[in-house]
């Protein structure tokens, strides 16, 4: 699972705002700003983890990447093309190669379809293989996804919901793309299930060379699968690092409170390190701080933290962080 | 030695449904000291919180019943008592907190209203008392602007902040033992460690027990005194939270800890999984309802199930196997 250098996607800047309407003329009065100039890149065969508390925008990254949301600015380079300005055809053809995992696998699969017209929609709608062949491919995904073939007739209430997930996973490897998001695929699933998920996700990638944007709230989850991981907070990252990097030497004061806010099921580690609690809550994102975004919340935050927000810069070789004082932790 | 307050035995709960009678609860034993927490941890469905609604009589009936057993409490069975009877106890000395926030706060009435309705209920105060008492206990949840919050609906508060609430409401009348039902499952990480840090200080300062139901075993490390597993709608382990997480003896703790991936990681393993679903109880089992999951299983296990025994003073297990030794237990 080592990442070679090769850039498959490239994210510069990006924005998404959506805007607030009010009043008898749907004035508009303010905007969402659930993702507000983030840029990051992920390799080809990596496995990028993107964390944050819900709200955050993650899962607004993943769609505006996928440009299910036009983004208000910024680039989208996939493969060297920038997604942002291709239409019709060209952009049908990149979709292709771009697919979703989704969290809730009760409500992204429709109740009224058997599985092999799920898993067989994708193939039908870019007419990538026909007639007989859609059944003999169906067959084959479920295969690859641990699900016994025979299945392809059943409906998605049939089954529980760690096979309805692998049926979302086969649905989404149908057209052999390069780059899946996968959007909290386990956070719905029970604790004994989620480990069965997971090391589905990691053969597959170990099989097929895939890309992963993997999107999660739970910090041990993102450190199991990932090779670099990126921390978001209101819209903005706040840190970005390889994984050990960043578990072991966190230099933004969110990620620091949020690595010492997760549960680690052993009470005599537990008991031994280091707890930051944060005061409060996360603010809205339709009127963000101003400066840094987490200043209200920070522990260490000065004058300086309201008044301009600090660059997202590389602190050491591939370690990004937005804090004036990053330094300090080094 | 602190006193036992809570002792339940043998508890039975069964539902009737359509397809058949499901046994959710099947003998479950337990007891409860002074000033304890009890962490109570499995994945859904494995009947833990059925156990502690059929201990509070809050069971509908139908399609539920609690078919057998005693739970013992200050000299008094729960379990035989009136509607009217146990509703004095509800609330006032045992009280719940529900997992989801969003749905157990009224919102068409002001928190106010929520919060001083049990006072004026079970402890007779007028309408100045309550509402001071109201202010003081958000206060004391850590709620600033008491007095003028009680004016706000819960849409006004965050999801952290009527968390809050609910806890305010439930130790409104100084109950002895708190019962919290999945209490932070739909909140932040970070929230989350305000919550549980909140629950650890009221309990030393009230001097109550809590039981805290959970299925994350993280949660549970760095709250609980003692912590019992379920399965099936039994407890498979028991033990002293250190003694659990140092030395997990049934093959479903030991598979559930090995699964869940670590933020404090040392190198990177593949999850341990545990193959199977866990399973819906049509019948009353008469083997082990682990077996069929287990890969220590023995002829034995689908025969008998298994009774909860005492492999240490402070450790109990129900399993046929040593799984140190892979052997039968002598």
């Amino acid at each position: 699972m080592s990442a070679n250098s090769e850039v498959l996607l490239r994210v510069e800047d990006l924005k998404m705002h959506f805007p607030i309407y009010r009043g008898v003329f749907q004035r508009q009065v303010g905007a969402v700003r659930a993702v507000d100039e983030i840029s990051f890149e992920v390799y080809r065969g990596e496995t990028l983890g993107l964390v944050g508390e819900s709200g955050c925008g993650k899962s607004t990254v993943a769609r505006t990447v996928l440009q299910l949301y036009k983004p208000t600015a910024g680039k989208v380079h996939f493969e060297d093309k920038d997604l942002v300005h291709l239409k019709g055809e060209e952009m049908r053809q990149m979709r292709r190669k771009m697919q979703m995992i989704f969290q809730d696998p009760y409500a992204s699969l429709n109740p009224r379809m058997t599985v092999e017209q799920i898993v067989g929609e994708p193939l039908m709608v870019h007419n990538a293989v026909t007639g007989k062949e859609i059944r003999e491919r169906v067959e084959h995904l479920l295969d690859v996804v641990k699900l016994n073939p025979s299945f392809a007739s059943r409906y998605p209430h049939e089954f529980s919901g760690g096979q309805r997930q692998r049926i979302g996973v086969a649905r989404a490897l149908a057209l052999q793309p390069s780059f899946i998001i996968c959007d909290e695929p386990i956070s719905a699933l029970d604790v004994s299930i989620q480990a069965q998920i997971i090391n589905l996700l990691e053969d597959l990638q170990e099989q097929f060379g895939f890309t992963y944007l993997f999107i999660a709230h739970d910090l041990s989850v993102v450190r199991h699968i990932s090779d670099r991981v990126a921390v978001m907070y209101l819209g903005v990252i706040m840190e970005l690092a390889e994984r050990d990097e960043l578990y072991k030497k966190p230099l933004h004061p969110y990620t620091q409170a949020l690595l010492s806010a997760v549960p680690i099921p052993d009470p005599v580690a537990d008991a031994k390190r280091a707890r930051v609690i944060l005061e409060g809550d996360v603010p809205s994102p339709a009127n963000p701080p101003s400066g840094c975004r987490f200043r209200t919340r920070c522990p260490i935050a000065q004058p300086v933290c309201a008044e301009s927000r600090p660059e997202f810069r590389e602190i050491t070789p591939g370690h990004f962080v937005a804090c004036f004082f990053a330094e300090r932790f080094l | 030695m602190p006193d036992t307050i809570l002792d339940v035995q043998g508890l039975e709960t069964v539902f009737k449904t359509p397809d058949g009678t499901v046994h959710a609860v099947n003998g479950v034993s337990f007891g409860l000291k002074e000033g304890e927490t009890l962490g109570v941890v499995g994945e859904s469905g494995c009947g833990k919180s059925v156990t502690m609604l059929s201990v509070l009589g809050l069971i509908p009936n139908p399609p539920g019943r609690v078919v057998a057993g005693t739970a013992k409490f200050a000299g008094h069975d729960l379990l035989k008592m009136t509607n009217e009877e146990i509703r004095h106890v509800r609330g006032s000395q045992i009280s719940i907190v529900f997992q989801d926030p969003m749905t157990s706060l009224n919102p068409v009435l002001t928190i106010g209203k929520q919060l001083t309705e049990p006072l004026a209920l079970h402890l007779g105060m007028t309408k100045k008392q309550a509402e001071t008492r109201a202010a003081e206990l958000l206060g004391m949840v850590g709620i600033p602007n008491a007095m003028e919050r009680l004016k706000d609906y819960p849409h006004q508060y965050s999801g952290g902040m009527r968390q809050r609430v609910m806890i305010a409401m439930a130790l409104s009348c100084s109950p002895q033992i708190l019962i919290a039902d999945e209490p932070t499952t739909a909140l932040d990480v970070t929230i989350q460690a305000q919550i549980t840090d909140l629950v650890k200080r009221l309990r030393q300062e009230l001097g109550m027990a809590v039981i805290w139901i959970t299925h994350d075993l993280g949660v549970v490390a760095g709250l609980a005194h003692r912590v019992v597993v379920m399965y099936g709608g039994f407890i498979i382990e028991e033990a002293s939270v250190g003694e659990l997480y140092a030395n997990p003896s049934h093959p479903y703790t030991i598979g559930l800890l090995g699964s869940l991936p670590r933020v404090d990681a040392k190198q990177h393993d593949r999850l341990f999984s545990i193959e199977g679903l866990p399973p819906v109880l049509y019948q009353k089992p008469h083997a082990c309802p682990f077996a069929p999951r287990c890969k220590w299983a023995l002829e034995r296990c689908w025969k008998e199930n298994p009774a909860l025994e005492s492999i240490t003073p402070e450790h109990r297990v129900a399993c046929w196997v040593d799984t140190k030794t892979g052997r039968p237990r002598s």
